[in-house]
Order: C-alpha cells, then sequence, then structure tokens
C-alpha cells in the first residue's frame, strides 16, 4: 500500500434511501476507486474527502441497510465495515445517514452505530424536503439527546455539506467527544446476563478490549446468529454462544429479540415529541398520490409494462448506433495495426485476438451504461421498490426472490452483471437459483447470432416483411420463458427451499441525483470491463489460437493459383483481378481452418451435433462462440470463406451461409436449421465470463459446471426436437 | 384480538404480537413493528395479496399470508 492510505478513514453508512449515494458524490466530488475488500470478493468504494486545513479523508461507501443486524452478505459487510472488524479496516469516524422524514427508523440504525463506540457524525439529509412534509426538527434537541454532533444537510442541493466538512474534521481531531457510549443500555439484570455470556464469546480481535464493543458485538449477535444463518466469517463460538443465550431465554419464556429491538425503539420513541414537531398535513403526500397510480393493480401494471417497454426500446435503439460506431473504430484499429506491422503470425495475434478480444469486450458497454442508467433511475426515485411489488406475484409462482427481478432484467443486457446483482438477496439458495436461471434471458451477444441466422432463414424481401421482428421477438419471448420455467423446475428440485416472507420497504418517492447515478454506472460498468473483460480477452486469443493452429500452408493448387493472379494484379491491376485474388486468399484461409484444431474439433463432435441439423462448420462456429457468443458470426465467415470485416449484416456472408450444401448437395442452412441452431443458442451457456463468474460468487466449480451441463442438455435436446420434429412434420 | 387482514384500509390500528418464524419476526421488530406501536394500514392490492402498512411515518409492505402472522388490536 503507498503512503496515501494513511489519510483517515471515515466508513458511511446510512438506510437504503437515506441518499447515502448522493452524499458520497457530495463529499468526494463523484471520484471514486472501487477494489475488492481484503479476502472478499465484493468490490468496495472509497473516495476522498477534503476537509480544508484538516488535510484529506477517504470515505467508504458502506452498503445501504437498515440494521447492522445481518443476514445478507451485504448486510454483514456492512457491520463488518463500520465496526471494523477484522480483515476490515477499522474507521477513525462513522458517518451516519438519516432521512429526515422517517428520524424515528433511521435513528435505530444510529443508535447501533453509536453503540459499537467508534467517533460518529450523524448528517439529517433531505431537510429541504421537510417542510412538504409538514415536519420540523429539533437539531439541538437531537444533538443533546444522541451525544454526538447533528449536522443538517441536502445531498441534493449541497446545503450544509460544507458544515458536515468542518464537523467531520473536529470529530477526528477530538474523537472522545464524539463517542457518548450507548444510548439504551439494558437494565434487566438477567438480560444483561445474557449480553454479557454471548460477550465473552466475542473474539478479542472483534472487541479490542472495549467493553462497550463487546456488549454491543453481543448485541448484534443476538439479533444475527441463528440456527441455519448463513453469515460468513462469523467464529462459531460466538454462534454457539448467541444460540446457547436465546435457548434460554425462551425456556424462561423470554424474547431476547424483542426486547433489545423495543428497548431501543422505546429510548427513540420517548424523544421523538422532541426532535420532530409534525403540523398537521392537509390532504394525501405526493408520494400517496402517485402511488395511487403506481399501484393500482391494473393501471400501475400497465405503466410498469410501458416502462419496460421504454428501458428496452433504448437499450437497442438507442445503444445500436454506438456499438457501430464502436466496431467501426476497432475494425479502423485492425486494419491500420495490419498495415503499420509486417504480415505474420504476431500481427494477427494482435489484430484477430487481442484487438478483436478487447472490441468485442467494448461493444456490451453501450447497452450496459444505459442498463445501469435506469436502474439507477428506478433506485434513486423509490421506483425499484415498487417495481418489487408489482412482480411478487409473478415471482412467486415461478419460486424466485423477490429481489430477483432486477438481475433478471439485467440479464437482457449481459449475465454478467446481472449475477453480481444477486449480492442482494439474503439466502444463498435464492442467489444460486437466480442465478442458475438468468443464463438463459436473452442477452445482447445473442442478438448478432439471431440478426444472422433470420436474415438466412429469411432473406429480405421475400415472404412476409414480418416474419424477421416476429421471430425475434418469438426468441426472446422463448429466453424468458424458459429462464422462468428453469427457476421453477430447479426451485422444486435441485435448489429447493422454503418461501422466504416479503418484506417490502416502500420509500417516498425522490428526485434522483443525476451525478451519483453517473458515478454508480461507472462503477458498476467498471467491475463488469473487470470481471468478464479479462475473461473475453484471454478467451478471444484462445480461440484466435486454435483456429490458426497448426499452421497449414495453402494447397498447392491453391497457391500456384494465388501465385498466377498476384502476378496479374501486379502487371494489369483491375477489379476482377483483385476480387479473384480476394477470394483465393479467403479460399487459403479456409483451407488453414478446416485443418486447424478448432477446425478438425468441429469435424469430431459432427455425430454429437447432426441429429441437430448442424454440420462441422456450424460446430467451429459453436466452439468461437465460448469466447462470447457473437464471435460465432465472425468465425462463420472465417469457416465460409468471407473476406474481412465480417458481421451480421455483411451480405456476402449471408449469401454464403445461404448457399452453404452438405456433401450430398442439400442446403445446410435451411429455415429448419436456424431455427435450431437459434434455439441452441438460446439456451446453450456459451459464455466463459459467466461461468467465470458464477465460480467466483458461488465459489465452487459445482455450480457452474452444473449451468453449463443442464443448460448444454437443454439445448441439445430443444434444437433435437425442433429439427426431428421439424422433420416429421414434413419441414426440410 | 384481530388480525391484520380485518382491518380495513385506511384504518390504524395497535400491534399486539407478531407470529411465525424468528427471522421475520426480527426483520419487522427491527423496522420499527414492535407491539404496541400504532399502524395504519395504506393500501392493500387484493391481486398480489399484498398489503402496505404505515409505521412511525414509513412504509413497509407484506404478503396477506404472511400478515396473518400479525395480530393486532382495533384503535
Amino acid at each position: 500500500m503507498t503512503v496515501a492510505t494513511a489519510a483517515p478513514l471515515v466508513a458511511l453508512a446510512g438506510n437504503p434511501n437515506a441518499g447515502k449515494s448522493a452524499l458520497f458524490n457530495r463529499l468526494t466530488g463523484g471520484n471514486a476507486r472501487v477494489a475488492n475488500y481484503p479476502g472478499l470478493t465484493v468490490e468496495r468504494e472509497e473516495g476522498r474527502v477534503r476537509l480544508g486545513a484538516a488535510g484529506e479523508v477517504r470515505l467508504l461507501d458502506v452498503p445501504g441497510t437498515y440494521s447492522l443486524a445481518a443476514r445478507s452478505e451485504d448486510e454483514r459487510i456492512a457491520l463488518f465495515a463500520v465496526a471494523g472488524l477484522p480483515p476490515l479496516e477499522a474507521p477513525d469516524a462513522v458517518l451516519v445517514v438519516l432521512d429526515a422524514t422517517q428520524l424515528a427508523r433511521h435513528l435505530y440504525l444510529a443508535l447501533q452505530v453509536i453503540e459499537l463506540d467508534a467517533p460518529v457524525v450523524v448528517a439529517v439529509n433531505l431537510v429541504d424536503t421537510l417542510a412538504k412534509e409538514g415536519l420540523e426538527i429539533d437539531r439541538a434537541a437531537l444533538e443533546r439527546d444522541l451525544g454526538v454532533p447533528v449536522v443538517f444537510v441536502s445531498a441534493l442541493t449541497g446545503a450544509g455539506v460544507q458544515d458536515l466538512r468542518a464537523t467531520l474534521a473536529r470529530v477526528l481531531a477530538n474523537p472522545d467527544s464524539a463517542r457518548p457510549g450507548p444510548r439504551w443500555v439494558p437494565q434487566d439484570p438477567r438480560l444483561l446476563g445474557w449480553i454479557d455470556e454471548v460477550g465473552s464469546a466475542v473474539p478479542a480481535d472483534w472487541h479490542r478490549s472495549n467493553d462497550r464493543r463487546r456488549r454491543a458485538l453481543a448485541l448484534w449477535a443476538l439479533l444475527s446468529l441463528e440456527e441455519g444463518d448463513e453469515l460468513t466469517h462469523v467464529p462459531e463460538s460466538l454462534r454457539r454462544a448467541a444460540l446457547a443465550a436465546t435457548d434460554a431465554a425462551k425456556s424462561a419464556l423470554r424474547n431476547l429479540d424483542e426486547e433489545i429491538v423495543r428497548g431501543r425503539y422505546a429510548w427513540i420513541d420517548e424523544r421523538e415529541g422532541r426532535f420532530v414537531r409534525a403540523k398537521s398535513r392537509t390532504g394525501l403526500s405526493a408520494t400517496d398520490r402517485a402511488d395511487r397510480f403506481l399501484l393500482h393493480p391494473a393501471l400501475g401494471f400497465a405503466l410498469f409494462v410501458g416502462l419496460m417497454a421504454v428501458v428496452f426500446q433504448s437499450l437497442f435503439a438507442w445503444a445500436d448506433p454506438v456499438i457501430g460506431w464502436i466496431e467501426l473504430a476497432f475494425a479502423w484499429l485492425g486494419d491500420s495495426v495490419r498495415t503499420l506491422l509486417p504480415e505474420g503470425l504476431l500481427t494477427d495475434l494482435a489484430v484477430d485476438g487481442v484487438i478483436a478480444g478487447v472490441g468485442g469486450v467494448l461493444v456490451f458497454l453501450p447497452q450496459i451504461l444505459l442498463l445501469f442508467f435506469f436502474i439507477g433511475l428506478m433506485e434513486d426515485t423509490g421506483y425499484m421498490a415498487r417495481v418489487a411489488f408489482i412482480m411478487d406475484r409473478l415471482m412467486r409462482i415461478v419460486g424466485l426472490h423477490g429481489r430477483a427481478f432486477v438481475p433478471m432484467l439485467s440479464a437482457y443486457a449481459c449475465a454478467v452483471p446481472a449475477i453480481l446483482g444477486t449480492r442482494t438477496m439474503e439466502r444463498q439458495r435464492d442467489r444460486f437459483l437466480t442465478m442458475m436461471s438468468l443464463p438463459l434471458m436473452t442477452c445482447s451477444a445473442r442478438l448478432p447470432v439471431y440478426g444472422l441466422l433470420i436474415a438466412a432463414f429469411a432473406a429480405p424481401g421475400e415472404g412476409n416483411p414480418m416474419t424477421q421482428g416476429l421471430l425475434l421477438t418469438g426468441m426472446y419471448l422463448f429466453g424468458t420463458f424458459m429462464a422462468l420455467a428453469a427457476a421453477a423446475v430447479l426451485g422444486r428440485t435441485v435448489l429447493k427451499g422454503k418461501r422466504m416472507p416479503l418484506l417490502l420497504q416502500m420509500p417516498p418517492y425522490r428526485r434522483p441525483h443525476l451525478a451519483s447515478i453517473w458515478r454508480r454506472m461507472t462503477t458498476r460498468t467498471g467491475i463488469f470491463v473487470k470481471q468478464a473483460g479479462s475473461v473475453i480477452l484471454v478467451c478471444s486469443v484462445l480461440i484466435w489460437a486454435l483456429l490458426t493452429f497448426p499452421r497449414s500452408p495453402p494447397s498447392d493448387t491453391t497457391a500456384a493459383a494465388i501465385k498466377v493472379a498476384q502476378a496479374e494484379q501486379a502487371e494489369r491491376p483491375s477489379p476482377e483481378t483483385e476480387a479473384r485474388l480476394a477470394d483465393l486468399e479467403s479460399e487459403a484461409a479456409g483451407e488453414q481452418l478446416r485443418k486447424s484444431y478448432a477446425g478438425r474439433f468441429g469435424q469430431v463432435i459432427e455425430p454429437a451435433i447432426a441429429p441437430l441439423g448442424f454440420d462441422w462448420k456450424i460446430g467451429v462456429g459453436l466452439i468461437g462462440a465460448f469466447a462470447a457468443r457473437e464471435v460465432f458470426v465472425s468465425t462463420m465467415a472465417v469457416v465460409y470463406n468471407v473476406e474481412a470485416a465480417a458481421d451480421e449484416t455483411n451480405v456476402t456472408l449471408r449469401e454464403r451461409i445461404r448457399d452453404a450444401r452438405w456433401p450430398d448437395g442439400r442446403a445446410v442452412f435451411t429455415p429448419l436449421v436456424c431455427l435450431s441452431l437459434m434455439v441452441f443458442f438460446a439456451l446453450a451457456c456459451q459464455c466463459m465470463s459467466t461461468l467465470a463468474v458464477v465460480k467466483r460468487e458461488t465459489n465452487s466449480w459445482r455450480w457452474p459446471a452444473f449451468l453449463f451441463a443442464y443448460n448444454g442438455a437443454l439445448a441439445w435436446v430443444c434444437s433435437f426436437a425442433v429439427f426431428q420434429g421439424g422433420k416429421l412434420l414434413g419441414f426440410d | 384480538m384481530t388480525l391484520l387482514r380485518d382491518i380495513a384500509s385506511g384504518d390504524s390500528c395497535r400491534l399486539l404480537e407478531i407470529g411465525g418464524e424468528a427471522g421475520f419476526r426480527r426483520r419487522l421488530l427491527e423496522l420499527g413493528l414492535v407491539p404496541g406501536t400504532h399502524l395504519r394500514v395504506v393500501r392493500r392490492v387484493p391481486v398480489g395479496g399484498l398489503v402496505e402498512l404505515e409505521v412511525r411515518r414509513c412504509r413497509v409492505t407484506l404478503r396477506t399470508s404472511e400478515a396473518d402472522q400479525v395480530h393486532v388490536e382495533k384503535d
């Protein structure tokens, strides 16, 4: 680590909709560094905050949580980050953000943080909305009773942020002034006895010989640990002690959970009248008025469907031109490198392996950025909770967690960010079920493949012009249906589990803070590039090697013909000779490919894929698609000797594919084969990045292997059914 | 003792006790549904089987089937 990391660390904690992210932006100016938590595969975001004369601090964005008691991995990390439990760094101060309009509920988190005995600063956010809600808060009373500095801020307008910096500087200079000790202190001797019993099991590197911390962590254990909880990094002795205390209390007919939570809320309730003055409100709040429409059983659903249509439209329509530019830029880059470097293997590697690989990662960015924009917008406005509300019924039928909706939606762009998005679910079973089903959703990498096959299926101008659009829509519906069906089946078999109760918090609607949405868009996209990018890059180089080696020189006849053509072109350059030369060179490339490892492998697997209607050339394409599905298109171009710039709109490639023949003269790409191949692409998990991320998130090889196997089997069986069934029905 | 399902939309009640699993109870407790607290039923969505409550100026949504674990007393 560098010297710069010696700046004090401030942890920023708060409820999910308290405006924590916007405040982080205000304080840091939007600059954040993403790294992993030490020893964990979870990203942490840290930014630098200038405190004027007092120098700089590092601000850590802690996952949003309404209590430090933990069930999900996100919530456990919130505790570890705020309390500084090993291996996480202990913060020098904790900044707790509260929503001014929901003070009582949000103070619950502040009380827990104060109990941990780190210096605390409380920022009451959204003070600009207080008047509208008919509320008034007495800052002095709040500060007096909490015993820590309280600052009013508006993260949206920036009001109070300067004051907050000054307060942070003051507290860091004099930490003891903001460590008032626990506000609620249990009085009951038996309760105290149980707490201290659990406290004696708190490890030394957790309590660090601080008795307030020891007691606070004992309370945490009592409220978090239970039979069958899935929290990691918690010592077994602590879990046993907490369970023993809970059981002992139960046999004394007492409920420790209730006593502890009730104690804290009683402290808040006794004082709330002093902190908050509510003026009588006339009529419904803006949120209530909006929810009358947005949560209306029929209208709300229609509005939601309409909104999703807009999201989709923009994912495809708006991102498409940008994707085109990126493709053009990389094609240009490849060509330039080719002209600059001498012809040879190294140049091929640089152009076909590395540049193509980087381009293959970057083409995903426009859609992924847009997707994260919409997700950020839905999160910040508070609409996301309503989406879970609207989707609960469907999710319940297929057995998915209510929070699975966002990952499922993200999967339309790419499965990798979608899999990372499952971390908000508390149960491993729900996370895994979502991860195992979402790769069947139609991700954007399948689109170029569908584009090529649909074009080969129905030539433009032939037949019904609607066919192409209908086919594409059909493929999307098919993928979505299969994903939901897979969830329903897996949830009742491999990943059987009890249904989780639904508990949704419905935050008031808020104006979004665009700068903070932008920061999260770029951070999340950065994580995608790191996660998927490296895998895609390595795979494109690997696939390039499989398609290139072993080197085989063109056959004598081809070589001789090329020589003749070259000589002719040198003597009398004309478009015809140039075209002939290009054809011959493509043919040589095709010959090379047929003898390459990938070509041979394609021929080896032909018997396995012939029942689906695929020949060995398609087999080679399937192998190429492992780097990323859209690579299928460029691999097919090489297999079919199509020169340069291969994309799904390449007319030559479409024609070649339509002209492709089996040895006995039958056409390869009949409509039925195209359909069978599209079904195969819809279902097979031909994506190394997805498998790599599943491996990382489940921390085992079993789940990616299972995903690969079941998707592959499903793809084979369904393609078989389509092809053989179609033949039986008399289609060709 | 009354079940939450018997409280009309828009009406208030006082929470007496929460049944069900420990994890579910803990979550509700921490969201401020402590026995003795006043609740208001904001809306019911019969189609999806959901009920939205207001507690301490915050909104929480439950499934109707799970809301049956919440025992209340009419105000």
